[in-house]
């Protein structure tokens, strides 16, 4: 039944779907890496105002989930600084 | 004022290097001057497809090395003294082919020229950013098919992204040129409408060059197919597609080969 629509339609209304949906995952793709890069900068950039890490110790992840999305950033700290930040909190 | 024009793709085989050919003799055919620059250093072929791979003798890598001076380096037509040819350079050393270097030669080329037509490589490396870094508008090749429409989006990405207009703020031209079109395909559904093509790239459409012999005949011969067959269909969309780049207002038909009943009725598979 499918080959006999597709048969008689043509392949190219399938062409089209499958590149409209493809394009708008792409173009979205596209444009985040940007953002997470430039949120990784500026929130480094803040941090490192006040507290000293090595660059190479900071994890940012972004999940995308159905309802609500989450920023997760994690640095790690070098325990002098860490127990006076601790101290001052 | 002169106007670069990066002619891109993306995607490999799309008839990027035919489209340049043809539009540059268009144009230089109607009395303006016109430089095509190939930009595929290491796979140079513009010089072979219009006729000129015997009389190169320096390349853009050369004049920007300082090696050679932009003179020395520029092919003229054999058929229209107003056509030049910048080669590219045959060696692998893509790194030659620096920014500023670019910029100085195409600035050079600025004062001597009406039209300085990038021939870009395929992909998204160097090669193809650097052809359209200096571009103040693009043409766009695409081939009515999956992966030449997605590869064009991604190109119109990066024009919108990379180029200096960009980054000055300013809007890039864009120009979708769709190539290799069988409207009798297209109609039976079998292959994606322009109007299709249009809406997934949302470009505004700068012609439409039908499917033909002509244009491998034409490489065959080492001729731009304006020159070497101006009556064919392809030869006249190319026409049509310069005239509109000079901001001349042509209607948009595909043109065809005339043939008879007969011809239609069994020629079909060509079609």
């Amino acid at each position: 039944m499918t080959l006999f629509k597709l048969f008689r339609r043509g392949s190219a209304p399938v062409a089209r779907e499958r590149l409209q949906i493809l394009l708008a995952h792409e173009r979205v793709a596209r444009s985040q890496p940007d953002l997470l890069g430039q949120l990784r900068e500026e929130i480094l950039a803040v941090i490192s105002r006040h507290v000293a890490f090595e660059p190479d110790k900071v994890q940012i992840k972004m999940d995308r989930g159905r309802s609500v999305s989450t920023l997760e950033v994690e640095i790690e700290i070098p325990n002098a600084l860490g127990a006076e930040l601790a101290k001052a909190s | 004022m002169a106007q670069v024009l990066v002619v891109t793709s993306g995607k490999g085989g799309v008839g990027k290097t035919t489209s340049t050919a043809a539009l540059g003799a268009a144009l230089a055919q109607n009395g303006d001057k016109v430089v095509v620059i190939d930009f595929d250093v290491g796979l140079r072929n513009l010089d072979l497809v219009m006729g000129a791979e015997r009389r190169v003798v320096f390349d853009l890598i050369n004049v920007i090395n300082g090696v050679a001076k932009l003179p020395q380096a520029l092919i003229r037509d054999k058929r229209l003294e107003n056509l030049n040819l910048l080669p590219a350079s045959q060696t692998r050393d893509k790194d030659a082919l620096t920014e500023e270097g670019v910029a100085k030669v195409i600035d050079e080329l600025k004062t001597k020229f009406d039209w300085i037509i990038c021939d870009s490589p395929a992909g998204i490396e160097r090669g193809a950013t650097l052809a359209m870094r200096y571009a103040d508008a693009a043409i766009i090749v695409t081939n009515p098919e999956v992966s030449s429409v997605r590869d064009s989006d991604r190109i119109i990405g990066l024009l919108d992204a990379k180029t200096v207009k960009a980054e000055r703020g300013e809007r890039i031209e864009k120009h979708l040129l769709v190539t290799r079109y069988s409207p009798g395909r297209a109609a039976r559904g079998e292959m994606l409408t322009i109007e299709d093509v249009l809406e997934i790239l949302s470009t505004p459409l700068l012609g439409i060059i039908p499917e033909s012999e002509e244009v491998l005949r034409a490489s065959n011969i080492g001729s731009p197919v304006t020159l070497a067959n101006s009556l064919s269909s392809p030869a006249r969309a190319y026409f049509d597609a310069a005239a509109r780049l000079r901001g001349e207002k042509v209607p948009m038909v595909v043109p065809s080969d005339g043939r008879g009943l007969l011809n239609k009725l069994f020629g079909r598979k060509a079609a």
